[in-house]
């Protein structure tokens, strides 16, 4: 209707150019650094070996094995459980209206930990072995315990820092009886414990990175299906619900999809650390919108590429030996979560 | 009169299944806006929360368009009737026109995409409470009316029938409050929409309402049209004022007047003498007010203020008792103001108690404020 005053022009596409760049930008990262990652290591293989191995599937049978058993597991282990995390702290980022929660702080992972920890040991004691899904059931149950806690704890306390305080404090717990339980532990059945609590992305069979693939994916696209009822609870609970949002409802899947891909990722690869605060958060400000349609799909990408990349760190930063995955996601995602909140105190005053 | 689009019925509403109000019996028309005033913590806020199905009803039933409003289903009513809300929201990264589309939820697909003709209505929104020039802003960057502007505009982009909005002036200075309230109300007119809204500010409540409801504590003190409800004594009851009046044909508030026997004779009429009683009543000092004509609007004024008034009939000769009465005041009082009387024929007495005034020594001449502009 009326004038088109440029200056009241609505610039949707500056808006959608903005959003096809960082998606451009993350795939073409995600790209490179899937074949960094196949390239570098204490054999290193050539881009050309590469494209040879992967798709044609021929080439130095030394370096076939290299490529199919180690590393390319590897490395789709970390883009899927990276994008699981970072989508896992976008909920419950959603689900607080708080930048700062994530299944680290709120406790969330530990408490997956805790089970998992609990059950390879009891389990490899009384069966020798554990399947990968008893696992995740295992972490599953464990971050619901957690969640179900600070559920409680939120009700009680409105205040958003007490939150992260009793997150922070459910995490040293978890962790103190899971450490009590390693030290009496017998020594055989611990040498994977130790590791797994550490988090690594390392040593995934095919069989698990298929199972991980299959849980993540259902539970992304889950995700993104609730992208509507999302954007309109960023507005708050009773505006969405004046808009028709069954509030149980969402926030009942809310849970439940995060704790699954937070079970998920702690199953497989241990706790890991700020990946769940750090990139929603990166990836919003540069798409500069929190429309969950672009940012939900955008995080999954950014996740996979933070997490590869910081895998890459952890291989080679000081190869021959490894850093724990979490030692480097620290290091990359604390800094992010300090620098977001310096920002916010500023926007407040 | 129209049918009754949204009503109440023995409507009970309360917290935790205990009841605060009970009986409200409300009902309003499409194209009226119905307005809830109150004290602090009286219910206002309760009851709208109940009749947007945010606090569950404890007894009774409320109808929207002949429906229950139990049985209308969330999304159903989410076409019907939209909310603008006290709570502050401070959503991240959100434009203004993000917030407005949001407006669009109940008529959009699964994943919430917006089609040519929601763009549309979203513009459409906008424009007509001014707002478009905000729509790349980002919300939490502009000023509280504004802010209450672009939610106004996500009420309307909901297509409702109805809107509800709580205390939707309350973090607004006077021009925007104006504002918003005139947007509202040719809002509603034009667009055939009913709106409930709680207001805090009664002068405002009695000039943009068509129906007003007062509420304190247990039951709903009073209902009906402006002029029924905004009666002296139902306002001072309604909010326990003490120290203080409310006119109900201004809608204005004053203080309460000084104690005391006059100490001062204030002389004036034609509104005159309004400044001066006010800085008499700052002062706190106890003054008397003459000779007034009762439909004078310094008598209006005076009404609140004064410990004394003499009064003489509209458009009629002062009598001799009044004449009396007054000279008896310039003889006790310490000072006689002399605000500015305008003679003529009905009014020749005030010469001669001007006369008395200046031979006692006690005539005092104040400028004289332009109370109206000539």
């Amino acid at each position: 209707m009326g004038k088109s005053n440029p200056e009241n022009g609505y610039d949707l596409l500056k808006r959608r150019l903005r959003c096809e760049t960082v998606f451009v930008l993350l795939i073409l990262a995600f790209c490179v650094i899937t074949v960094l990652n196949i390239n570098i290591g204490s054999v290193p293989i050539s881009v050309k070996e590469i494209a040879r191995i992967l798709f044609l599937q021929e080439g130095d049978a030394t370096q076939m094995n290299i490529v199919w058993r180690i590393r390319l597991p590897r490395i789709i282990t970390a883009a899927v459980l990276g994008g699981g995390l970072s989508l896992s702290g976008f909920l419950l980022q959603t689900f607080f209206s708080n930048p700062i929660a994530g299944p680290f702080v709120l406790g969330i992972s530990s408490g997956a930990k805790l089970t998992v920890a609990l059950t390879m040991i009891y389990a490899l004691s009384w069966a020798g072995h554990v399947s990968s899904f008893l696992l995740v059931l295992a972490a599953f149950v464990g971050s619901m315990l957690s969640t179900g806690f600070i559920l409680l704890v939120s009700s009680k306390l409105k205040n958003m820092s007490a939150l992260l305080v009793a997150g922070i404090m459910i995490g040293y717990i978890c962790s103190a009886i899971t450490d009590f339980a390693v030290t009496f532990a017998e020594e055989s059945d611990i040498i994977n414990l130790r590791n797994w609590s550490l988090g690594s992305f390392s040593g995934m069979s095919w069989d698990n990175v298929k199972i991980a693939c299959i849980i993540v994916g259902i539970t992304s696209v889950c995700v993104f299906f609730l992208s509507k009822p999302i954007n309109a609870y960023q507005l708050g609970e009773n505006y969405a619900r004046s808009m028709g949002v069954n509030i149980k409802m969402f926030r009942t899947a809310l849970i439940l999809l995060s704790s699954v891909l937070s079970a998920t990722v702690t199953a497989f690869a241990g706790p890991i650390s700020f990946v769940g605060i750090a990139v929603p958060h990166l990836i919003k400000r540069s798409l500069n919108t929190s429309k969950p349609i672009v940012v939900i799909p955008a995080c999954f990408l950014g996740g996979a590429v933070f997490c590869m990349f910081c895998d890459l760190v952890a291989r080679t930063a000081f190869a021959p030996s490894e850093l724990n995955i979490s030692t480097v996601t620290s290091i990359f995602g604390a800094p992010v979560v300090i620098a977001m909140m310096i920002k916010r105190q500023k926007e407040k005053q | 009169m129209g049918e009754l689009y949204f009503k109440t019925k023995g409507l009970t509403v309360g917290y935790n299944g205990k009841p605060l109000i009970r009986d409200i019996e409300f009902g309003v028309e499409r194209g009226e806006i119905l307005t809830l005033i109150g004290p602090n913590g009286s219910g206002k806020s309760t009851i709208l929360k109940s009749i947007t199905k945010q606090l569950k009803i404890l007894a009774g039933t409320v109808y929207i368009a002949e429906d229950d409003l139990k049985t209308v289903s969330a999304k159903e009513l989410a076409k019907k009737m939209s909310v603008v809300l006290t709570e502050r929201m401070k959503p991240e990264l959100m434009s203004c026109r993000d917030i407005v589309a949001t407006g669009r939820y109940p008529y959009t697909g699964n994943l919430g995409l917006l089609s040519e003709e929601d763009e549309a209505i979203v513009q459409q929104s906008m424009e007509s409470v001014h707002v478009l020039d905000l729509q790349n802003r980002d919300f939490n960057a502009i000023s509280d009316g504004q802010r209450q502007r672009v939610l106004l505009a996500r009420a309307l982009c909901q297509q409702p029938e109805i809107i509800i909005l709580d205390e939707p002036t309350s973090f607004l200075d006077i021009r925007h409050k104006l504002e918003l309230l005139s947007l509202l109300r040719k809002l509603t007119k034009e667009r055939d929409i009913a709106v409930i809204m709680s207001l805090h500010e009664i002068d405002l409540a009695q000039k943009v309402s068509d129906k007003v409801i007062c509420v304190k504590g247990e039951i709903i003190a009073r209902y009906g049209t402006p002029a029924e409800v905004f009666q002296e004594e139902t306002i001072r009851e309604l909010y326990g004022i003490e120290n203080g009046t409310y006119d109900p044909l201004f809608g204005s508030i004053e203080l309460g007047r000084p104690q005391g026997t006059p100490e001062i004779l204030v002389l004036s009429n034609g509104g005159s003498g309004i400044p001066v009683y006010r800085d008499l009543q700052k002062q706190g000092t106890p003054f008397a007010a003459a000779i007034l004509s009762t439909n004078d609007m310094d008598y209006a004024v005076a009404r609140h203020m004064a410990t004394e008034i003499v009064t003489a009939a509209p458009f009629q000769p002062i009598t001799e008792e009044a004449l009396d009465r007054t000279m008896a005041l310039v003889r006790s009082c310490k000072e006689v103001i002399d605000a500015g009387v305008t003679i003529g024929q009905t009014n020749q007495a005030m010469e001669e108690i001007l006369a008395e005034a200046e031979r006692l020594g006690k005539r005092k001449k104040v400028k004289q404020h332009d109370v109206l502009p000539v």
